[in-house]
């Protein structure tokens, strides 16, 4: 178990990078606590994967260290690291029994035989394997699969980290849930830091205590689920996480108060402006979006039914603006007045939130 | 319910059945009906029964054959299987050498057989071809024209030259088709090298190499366009093989009996083993 820390860290698959766009990954100073669940949530290219290679020793990175418990690892090859990785396809020897699985790693590093066999039971009691212990690994569906590759990771007593990268993507959608509260409750029983990569939002926010959220090789924002949504540091982690993602729509901010189309609207934040700053945005998410008697005037154009709430699609003189409103509760017809939740609702200068200027910038 | 009954169906299959007729089942058929009687020309012919059979089963110079036929195929499999194999583990998987790499692995396998032949037997003349010359140079008293084992040895390398190819490229194939999670789970897994071979590498490779070792038993246990023109089945019948063997009974002696029980043994034996092999291998697929 260990603390990991990425210090100064980038990374490019260019040998001579220049321009800002050769970097995989672009600047990365992130302290991971022992113990914890972290999910690392982007779209697809964003650098998930590198990252993850990089603490795996997969992949040297072309700067900055790695550390782990303040050691710097980043020259040792990925066996000295003690760290286990479970793929997004699930990797199993297939010519050998799910117990030989399990053993290998321990044999391959000279465990005595009676270790090797306690060890492999009480993994194979975790991870719900021990009726197919006998059974060629060949055979098991994807999930069992997935599972093999998790116990092949935790086997080993010195085991610092647990990374996966996307691996549910091959299970059948009814065992993902499933397999994702084995991997919580494994997490919670076997304490070990957990780094989970995926790029969906639901798998992220259920798994982890924190999540790093990438966008084009960079870190924006390193949050508790709550964070991300409540108060996104970024207007891509608005957009990314949330469905429907946040609304952003041109505003301009003078003397304390933001405004949308001459309107003046609520911002948490609008205050912490400086007078004379262009391009702001205001975001605000669906769900503080309101009718009201006073606001700003839209046009109600769409409306979908999504179940227990209506997705309301309004437009206003700058663009069209996204609201989350109870089922059964009266939608005006045509035009109508918002109001945005004051508490929830920030300005955002060239994407980044204005006033806390946090994550990685 | 009424099934319509459309026999119109059958003109579909008649290309196709009458391409394996011509192809296989007339000249097989022929094949089977001179191995059962006697002729004497003039196209009479009397019953023979099974007489061809127990005579080319019974015969020293059908043992003899037989034997070399299988000590050949299994020195070239010993050889070509583990040499293709280690020759495609060492070529690289990704760059600019891969196309290069594979060219050159495929020229061998681009050339008429007979020109194989022709080749290999210029090349090792004693007198005038490069290996001859050189053998001879370095002290080896080598002339596969008069002592059996250089014809054998001659024999042997150029069938590896020939066709070690193709187990290398099947087996290429089969190693480029592993995705790179699996070499990374192994280093984590702090597999060492002959555990990746042995339980990735192997394993990933088992149909291809299944494929490449019936193709190679089969090619070899016929071969006979390369070393009829290398060594003719000499110095004497040293390396008279099978199919050597076959040719000289039919067209040589014109005794068409016998050769025609022959062929049908000597098919028989491919057919047996290739079935026999091909089931352990997929039995042990599924098991």
């Amino acid at each position: 178990m260990a603390k990991i820390t990425l210090d100064d860290l980038r990374h490019s698959y260019m040998p001579n990078p220049t321009a800002e766009d050769d970097w995989a990954l672009k600047q990365l100073d992130v302290d991971w606590e022992d113990g914890g669940a972290y999910a690392l949530l982007g779209p697809s290219g964003c650098g998930k994967t590198t990252l993850l290679n990089i603490i795996s020793g997969l992949l040297r990175p072309s700067h900055g260290r790695v550390l782990f418990d303040g050691k710097d690892v980043t020259d040792l090859p990925p066996d000295q690291r003690h760290i286990a990785q479970v793929f997004q396809f699930p990797v199993v020897y297939d010519t050998m029994t799910v117990y030989d699985n399990l053993a290998f790693p321990l044999r391959n590093r000279g465990v005595a035989e009676a270790d090797v066999d306690k060890r492999v039971r009480e993994i194979a009691e975790l991870t719900d394997l021990t009726e197919t212990l006998n059974v060629r690994a060949a055979g098991l569906t994807a999930d069992g699969k997935q599972k093999i590759s998790l116990g092949r990771g935790l086997v080993r007593t010195d085991v610092n980290v647990v990374m996966f990268d996307e691996p549910l993507t091959v299970i059948d959608p009814h065992l993902k849930w499933q397999l994702r509260s084995k991997l919580k409750e494994l997490h919670q029983r076997v304490g070990v830091t957990m780094i989970y990569v995926t790029h969906d939002q639901i798998e992220a926010l259920t798994f982890a205590d924190q999540v790093v959220v990438m966008n084009l090789g960079e870190v924006v924002q390193i949050g508790t689920p709550v964070d991300l949504f409540e108060r996104p540091q970024h207007t891509f982690v608005g957009h990314f996480i949330g469905s429907p993602g946040m609304n952003v729509m041109p505003c301009e901010v003078s003397g304390g108060n933001a405004y949308v189309n001459g309107v003046r609207v609520e911002a948490a934040n609008a205050h912490a402006c400086a007078a004379d700053a262009k391009g702001l945005e205001i975001g605000v998410r669906p769900e503080f979006v309101s009718f009201a008697d006073d606001g700003l005037p839209v046009r109600v154009t769409k409306v979908s039914d999504a179940g227990r709430f209506q997705i309301v699609d309004a437009s206003h003189d700058g663009g069209s603006i996204k609201l989350l409103v109870a089922e059964g509760d009266e939608i005006p017809a045509d035009t109508a007045k918002l109001k945005f939740d004051s508490a929830h609702t920030q300005v955002y200068d060239g994407g980044w939130i204005v006033g806390a200027k946090g994550g990685a910038a | 319910m009424n099934k319509t009954v459309n026999q119109k169906a059958w003109l579909f299959v008649v290309p196709v059945v009458l391409l394996v007729a011509f192809n296989a089942i007339i000249p097989l058929m022929t094949v089977v009906n001179y191995s059962v009687q006697e002729t004497f020309g003039d196209n009479t012919f009397f019953w023979a029964g099974v007489l061809w059979f127990e005579q080319v089963l019974n015969s020293e110079r059908f043992h003899d054959s037989l034997m070399r036929q299988i000590i050949f195929t299994a020195t070239i499999l010993a050889i070509e299987v583990p040499l293709g194999v280690a020759i495609a583990l060492t070529m690289p998987r990704k760059g600019v050498w891969v196309p290069v790499c594979l060219v050159l692995m495929a020229l061998p396998l681009l050339i008429p057989w007979n020109v194989v032949g022709a080749m290999w037997n210029i090349f090792a003349l004693p007198e005038i071809g490069l290996l001859g010359r050189m053998l001879n140079g370095i002290g080896f008293d080598y002339n596969f024209t008069r002592q059996p084992e250089d014809a054998w040895f001659t024999l042997i390398l150029m069938d590896v030259w020939h066709w070690t190819s193709l187990v290398v490229l099947l087996s290429y194939a089969g190693l480029v088709s592993i995705p790179d999670a699996y070499y990374q789970a192994a280093k984590i897994d702090g597999a060492g090298g002959w555990a990746i071979f042995r339980h990735i590498q192997l394993p990933k490779m088992k149909r291809v190499l299944t494929i490449a070792i019936l193709l190679r038993f089969m090619d070899s246990f016929m071969i006979y366009t390369e070393a009829v023109v290398l060594t003719g089945g000499g110095p004497g019948n040293s390396t008279t093989l099978l199919s050597i063997d076959l040719v000289k009974i039919a067209l040589g002696q014109f005794d068409l009996g016998p050769a025609a029980a022959m062929s049908l043994i000597y098919f028989l034996i491919i057919l047996l083993v290739s079935w026999v092999f091909y089931t352990l291998m997929m039995r042990n697929e599924q098991q």
